[in-house]
């Protein structure tokens, strides 16, 4: 995370609620608590309560059933450091209809804003660890870095486009105030209804 | 115990279309023959717990899905089952490789056995315990009792001699 990025997270998920069309989107943490109220789509997936870090191995599982649908994953640094070895498994089954918006704040935001292991302050080295070079060094091909909004307006159409799996690293600005993520309603029932969108629609 | 193509012919029976696997050196034999398969797809991991949400992935697009897994691996991947199968109680299966049961030669002491079954009653689940060659076939009805009621179940295949 760079600390002058004024970017934040609601900005970035209105850009995509605004070019977002029949992806199916799954969400989790503090991207769960935005995205919940900014879209309600029947292909919206509020991963609340999750396993930690499983998003992108949930996604995984969905773009290998569904090859013809789009599936968007979003998740946190502190989610993405909980289940590295994915980068690989991803790049190595390759989905081509995979997109995971990896929103990196630095923080695990939902907790109480404690710093990740991966920023400066926390390393011996002093040094940031750079997820869209982590990502490379995965196998992924199609990987953007993004901590500008217009920048992020001009390609997000895209990275929800290019031949997959894409990996976009969107640097953003911690939510002081951001708090917990809330299901929406029974886990099983929304589950249960998320599925049945996705094999009718 | 038994060889690849027993263990596709049971998972044909069983209809599953994928298998999201991570191997051991029993489960490991049977990659060969999973691969093989053109109507079972193997879905290799990196670490157990990816296993299950992928899985659950897997399930929720319309497939079906099995996990196969070592013992330890279990134990590593608790919180992503338990959010699958419990939180959002999806019927998902696993098979699972119980290390060292029939032989302590390589790990005299495996805790192991001490653990694999109190911890499979512990997070509730329903299995079937495949010990000697003739109960392979318990693996199938189990599978297909656990999807008619609509819970997760498991088939514990002890390991540790061919």
């Amino acid at each position: 995370m760079t600390a002058e990025t004024n970017m934040t997270l609601i900005d970035c998920l209105n850009v995509l609620k605004e070019v977002r069309r029949d992806e199916a989107v799954i969400s989790v943490m503090g991207t769960a608590r935005e995205w919940s109220s900014l879209s309600s789509h029947p292909l919206d997936f509020i991963y609340v309560p999750s396993s930690m870090g499983q998003a992108t191995s949930l996604g995984l599982g969905i773009a290998m059933a569904q090859p013809n649908r789009r599936v968007v994953v979003c998740q946190g640094d502190g989610s993405m450091l909980m289940n590295l070895g994915s980068l690989v498994t991803l790049s190595a089954h390759a989905p081509r209809n995979l997109t995971v918006l990896l929103f990196d704040n630095g923080v695990y935001e939902v907790t109480g804003i404690q710093k990740t292991l991966a920023t400066p302050e926390l390393r011996k080295d002093q040094q940031s660890v750079n997820y869209a070079e982590m990502a490379k060094a995965c196998g992924f091909s199609t990987v953007f870095e993004i901590d500008e909004l217009d920048t992020w307006k001009q390609s997000a159409r895209e990275c929800l486009d290019a031949e997959g799996p894409v990996f976009v690293v969107l640097k953003t600005a911690p939510m002081l105030d951001g708090g917990g993520p809330k299901s929406p309603g029974p886990a099983a029932q929304r589950i249960r209804d998320f599925a049945e969108a996705l094999q009718s629609q | 115990m038994f060889t690849g193509q027993q263990i596709v012919g049971e998972f044909r029976r069983m209809g599953i279309t994928h298998v999201v696997f991570l191997p051991d050196s029993t489960l490991g034999l049977w990659e060969e023959a999973m691969n093989d398969a053109d109507d079972i797809e193997v879905v290799r991991v990196c670490r157990e717990g990816e296993a299950w949400a992928i899985a659950a992935g897997l399930y929720l697009g319309g497939k079906q899905p099995l996990v196969m897994i070592q013992c330890t691996g279990l134990f590593e991947s608790g919180d992503a089952l338990r959010n699958v199968v419990h939180d959002y109680k999806l019927p998902l299966f696993g098979v699972i490789g119980y290390r060292s049961y029939l032989s302590q030669a390589s790990i005299p002491g495996d805790t192991c056995l001490t653990f694999t079954e109190p911890i499979l009653k512990a997070w509730n689940l329903d299995y079937c315990f495949i010990d000697t060659p003739e109960k392979l076939n318990m693996m199938a009805d189990h599978y297909q009792s656990c999807q008619q009621s609509d819970q997760p179940g498991i088939a514990l295949i002890a390991e540790g001699k061919a």
